[in-house]
């Protein structure tokens, strides 16, 4: 399979100064592909990038071969790009149906609504069980999968995950993984940043080390975690 | 010797243990960096440390002597100086009148002399060309750029003649070329006399300019020893690349 999304030379930030300073990525369709790397390396800024909430400043970026760089975030959500925030995005005194609706808010086809609707509750077996509480009664770890729920609603090609383990502990991390690793055996395409790199190189199929705006090492997930240059990129290197 | 010790240090928030057990102690003369992965405490130390929260358990000494206990304005009072994450300025003061506020702080000797006063208005003049934003004494702070803020807030600091000062994230969100000016001024004030234990997530920033670094993950010291030590610790990069 190919790429499904290519970043090409992109370089873009906020006001004064560039963030990403030439940034190449390609997302294989089918793979989970995981970006990490140090504070400040540029993670989440990749994502808005793919997302069109940032504009980049220079470079490409294709989404099925077609240029999107500085289209608006609906029209690229449009295209089948979905992200998922990393802060918690639920509406706490709304079910977690209606949560996962609104999913689909500018789909108008009631019918392919249901029909979606109940294909995320095969997924997620949660949703229905929980359907009628408040979102505010799950737990954190509950409510970021009532959010992957709530991201399928629009189809997706491409799920985009930003730091989906933040806040989590490890038990709760690993149901959350399980989940993701889930949406991608049923054949969804994902991009997500970790912080924490053993377990989200241990998922991803193409891992992607950033530092300083740039990709520094990538391939297979754990073979990017053994190599002794990974070290270096987080610790820093002396003069 | 040490300026500066932290002796079995902890904070709980609720059920989260934010720091565990702490032990460490900053030479004096010396710039100590403090690290670790997000969330393993180094910024709650810091708060501990200068007294803007209480402590759980633990003591910690300045010259030897205990701080535990003491308020923020009593500590900053013997001689402990920081900055925060996102520089903490007053907007409608100029940057002169910001690097005056310390001063008054520092005795109502200097506000009755007007001598003194005189002689800290020069000072402060001094200081900010040290730091070269002399252009912008006369500029309000809250039209002072990020980067300048963050310069004036080191300044601004060193008008109390802190022997001790935390820099909580000094390089954070600034670009390569003051980056390095940034260290350099803290170099030279360490040339100075001045001790810095500074928390930092620019490694290369913190392996090049600090001569001791302490690691912290999960609120325990899990290493110390010199940057290129601590850097080859392989429990230091499990700590960062996670569980």
């Amino acid at each position: 399979m190919g790429a499904l999304l290519e970043l090409e030379g992109v370089i873009a930030g906020y006001g004064g100064g560039d963030i990403l300073h030439g940034l190449d990525l390609s997302v294989e369709e089918g793979a989970i592909t995981c970006i990490v790397g140090p504070n400040g390396a540029g993670k989440s800024t990749v994502l808005r990038v793919v997302s069109g909430l940032l504009r980049p400043r220079l470079g490409r970026v294709r989404f099925r071969g077609v240029p999107i760089a500085g289209l608006s975030p609906h029209a690229i959500l449009r295209r089948g790009i979905v992200q998922v925030p990393q802060e918690r995005s639920l509406f706490p005194t709304m079910t977690v149906w209606e949560n996962v609706r609104l999913g689909a808010y500018t789909v108008s086809d009631r019918a392919l609504v249901d029909r979606r609707l109940a294909a995320v509750c095969e997924t997620f077996p949660l949703v229905r069980e929980r359907r009628h509480e408040p979102a505010a009664s799950l737990s954190g770890g509950q409510q970021k999968i009532v959010e992957f729920a709530r991201a399928l609603m629009l189809d997706p090609a491409l799920v985009i995950l930003d730091e989906p383990s933040m806040g989590l502990d490890p038990k709760t991390r690993t149901i959350v993984f399980d989940t993701i690793r889930a949406m991608n055996q049923a054949g969804r395409t994902i991009l997500l940043v970790e912080q924490n790199a053993r377990s989200g190189l241990g998922l991803a199929s193409h891992g992607v080390v950033m530092e300083s705006g740039r990709v520094r090492l990538q391939g297979p997930g754990p073979a990017v975690l053994n190599n002794p240059e990974i070290g270096r990129l987080y610790l820093g290197a002396t003069a | 010797m040490s300026l500066l010790e932290v002796d079995d240090l902890s904070k709980r928030f609720g059920g989260v243990v934010a720091v565990d057990s702490c032990s460490l102690s900053v030479p004096a003369g010396s710039i100590t960096g403090l690290i670790g992965p997000n969330g393993s405490g180094k910024t709650t130390v810091f708060n501990l440390v200068t007294g803007f929260i209480p402590r759980d358990g633990g003591d910690v000494r300045f010259k030897a002597r205990s701080i535990a206990g003491l308020g923020p304005d009593r500590i900053y009072g013997l001689g402990i100086g920081r900055t925060f994450q996102l520089a903490r300025i007053f907007p409608r003061l100029t940057a002169l009148e910001n690097m005056l506020v310390p001063v008054r702080r520092a005795g109502l000797r200097a506000l009755l002399s007007h001598g003194q006063w005189g002689h800290e208005k020069a000072r402060a003049m001094e200081m900010l060309e040290f730091m070269d934003i002399s252009r912008v004494a006369g500029t309000l702070g809250g039209a002072l750029s990020y980067g300048q803020r963050k310069l004036l807030e080191l300044a601004a600091v060193m008008m109390a003649r802190p022997e001790l000062v935390l820099l909580d994230e000094p390089a954070g969100g600034v670009n390569p070329v003051l980056l390095e000016r940034i260290a350099e001024h803290i170099r030279q004030l360490n040339g100075q006399g001045v001790t810095f234990l500074l928390v930092e997530h620019n490694m290369s920033f913190v392996m090049n300019l600090c001569h001791e670094v302490v690691v912290l993950h999960q609120g325990r010291v899990i290493a110390k020893g010199k940057p290129r030590e601590v850097r080859e610790d392989p429990a230091v990069l499990d700590a960062y690349l996670g569980a």
